[in-house]
């Protein structure tokens, strides 16, 4: 991956930065210039907040055939969150094994490592699930 | 000015390992090395954890417990380790990021083997101290390495903590540090190289005991103090019997180091194991304790710390972040095959970027 592409998004990936459209209260995440649903009446209301990192799980699959990158840690879980601000996002479940997973179950965000460009290249960070204790 | 710890937060991987089963594979006694370095397990980092993620994870539990501190008073920020990810290129800037305390500040990382993360704290107090940032961070987190079949292995593991501070709302104060240090080469690891070596036995005598007990000795004359006045004390732990034996040498109990001594455990969190027994310490003590705090780094050098935790932790809420002994009870045991997948020493075919 080009390291000026993942640096660009290093603040949604470590912070979840996302948008809201101040005229519908629709969140977006990865931010965006424009609400996808006001369009034009949206100009100028898109405001930049950090989501809080806490949401359920939606939907959730196990991957026993990983990318070439992800060998090491199969079998992995990659889960669909429903945010608690209303956003959707995807990435792995770590801490949990799968018969533990449940749809709706409490999780958090994280910060871990989700890839590198190879042995001498730059290493990439974001964000990844776990199940809120309790 | 009074400087001392404003919050702390401290964060451990939860695989674990026993010295049982690493002997198992290399065909030694697992179980007495447990009972002569009184290791019941390690820490083990997942494939996705390193430094990085641990110093992040310990600062974000560090900042959820004081929401009242805005990340941009923070004026700077270090990492110490001797397992940062990159040789070149500073784990602190992507903490500093995660934790929204940049871009206005200073960044470093520190080595200084395993107390590099009291070398952190020492500079913060002087950034603290001369009013030139409100608050620092210092972190000391390990992903640490022994060679397979080394007895290193059974003891190196990963963990971390980090420390917010100031002079404002301190809930400990540190009243006093000194550090004695020398050209002592017991452990080291040379530029490129995997692992690290060390220098067997003498890693003990004139390594750790030496430079230990002079930095505490330092410490309790120049705060004329005895051990007696302290309530808990912490040492550098490279393994469970040299903290017990050099707190006898000073004249300190087993329980006056139970509380902070946590590598029976989790193993050798190297610059993570003196911020984690003081997190531990700080997870339960109460307004008016004294804490003992003496750090051991190899190469080598000792810092010691006099600190008394403030009536301003009764309103601290250690509750907004796991204490270390949420982090301790929450384990997963692994097999020396797994250990070895998790920490690289299998070699695979590279992939294709």
């Amino acid at each position: 991956m080009a390291t000026a592409r993942f640096w660009r998004e290093n603040p949604s990936r470590y912070n979840l930065k996302a948008v809201r459209c101040n005229n519908c209260g629709r969140v977006f995440f990865p931010p965006r210039g424009v609400c996808s649903v006001c369009h034009r009446k949206s100009i100028g209301k898109m405001e930049c907040l950090n989501l809080k990192g806490e949401g359920e799980v939606f939907s959730f699959t196990v991957v026993h055939e990983a990318p070439s990158q992800f060998e090491i840690l199969k079998p992995y879980m990659v889960v669909m969150v429903k945010m608690d601000e209303g956003v959707m996002l995807t990435s792995q479940l770590i801490n949990s094994d799968p018969k533990d997973v449940k749809i709706g179950m409490r999780v958090k965000a994280t910060l871990r490592r989700l890839g590198e460009d190879g042995p001498s290249g730059v290493i990439y960070y974001g964000y990844k699930f776990r199940p809120i204790e309790g | 000015m009074e400087v001392g710890i404003v919050s702390y937060g401290a964060y451990v991987p939860r695989y674990r390992i026993t010295p049982q089963e690493i002997g198992r594979v290399w065909g030694s006694d697992g179980e007495a090395m447990s009972k002569s370095l009184l290791i019941n397990s390690k820490s083990v980092p997942a494939p996705d954890e390193d430094v990085i993620t641990i110093s992040t994870e310990a600062a974000r539990n560090m900042m959820r417990r004081v929401p009242e501190v805005d990340p941009k008073d923070i004026g700077a920020l270090y990492v110490g380790s001797e397992s940062h990810p990159y040789a070149v290129k500073p784990s602190g800037t992507i903490v500093a990021e995660a934790i929204g305390c940049s871009p206005n500040m200073t960044v470093a990382d520190y080595e200084f083997a395993c107390k590099a993360g009291t070398a952190a704290i020492q500079t913060c107090m002087g950034l603290v101290g001369s009013c030139m940032v409100k608050y620092g961070v210092a972190i000391g987190a390990d992903t640490s390495q022994g060679a397979p079949g080394d007895p290193l292995e059974y003891s190196a593991s990963a963990g971390g903590a980090s420390f917010l501070i100031g002079s404002k709302d301190i809930i400990a104060v540190i009243n006093h540090t000194s550090s004695f240090t020398t050209d002592t080469p017991d452990f080291w690891r040379r530029e490129g190289q995997d692992y690290p070596s060390h220098g067997g036995r003498f890693t003990g005598e004139p390594a750790y005991f030496k430079h230990v007990t002079s930095a505490a000795k330092l410490v309790l004359k120049r705060t004329n103090s005895a051990p007696a006045d302290y309530q808990y004390a912490v040492f550098h732990q490279p393994n469970g019997k040299f903290p017990q034996r050099v707190a006898k040498m000073l004249g300190f109990t087993d329980k006056q180091i139970e509380v902070g001594l946590l590598t029976p455990q989790i193993g050798n969190t190297y610059s993570g194991a003196v911020p984690l027994g003081l997190s531990a310490i700080l997870d339960v003590a109460q307004p008016g304790e004294r804490v003992f705090v003496v750090a051991y780094g190899s190469g080598a050098g000792a810092d010691g710390f006099d600190i008394t935790i403030t009536d301003n932790i009764t309103r601290f809420n250690r509750s907004a972040a796991p204490l270390v002994s949420h982090y301790i009870e929450d384990k997963k045991v692994i097999d020396y095959a797994t250990y070895a997948k998790f920490r690289g020493k299998i070699r695979v075919k590279e992939e294709v970027a």
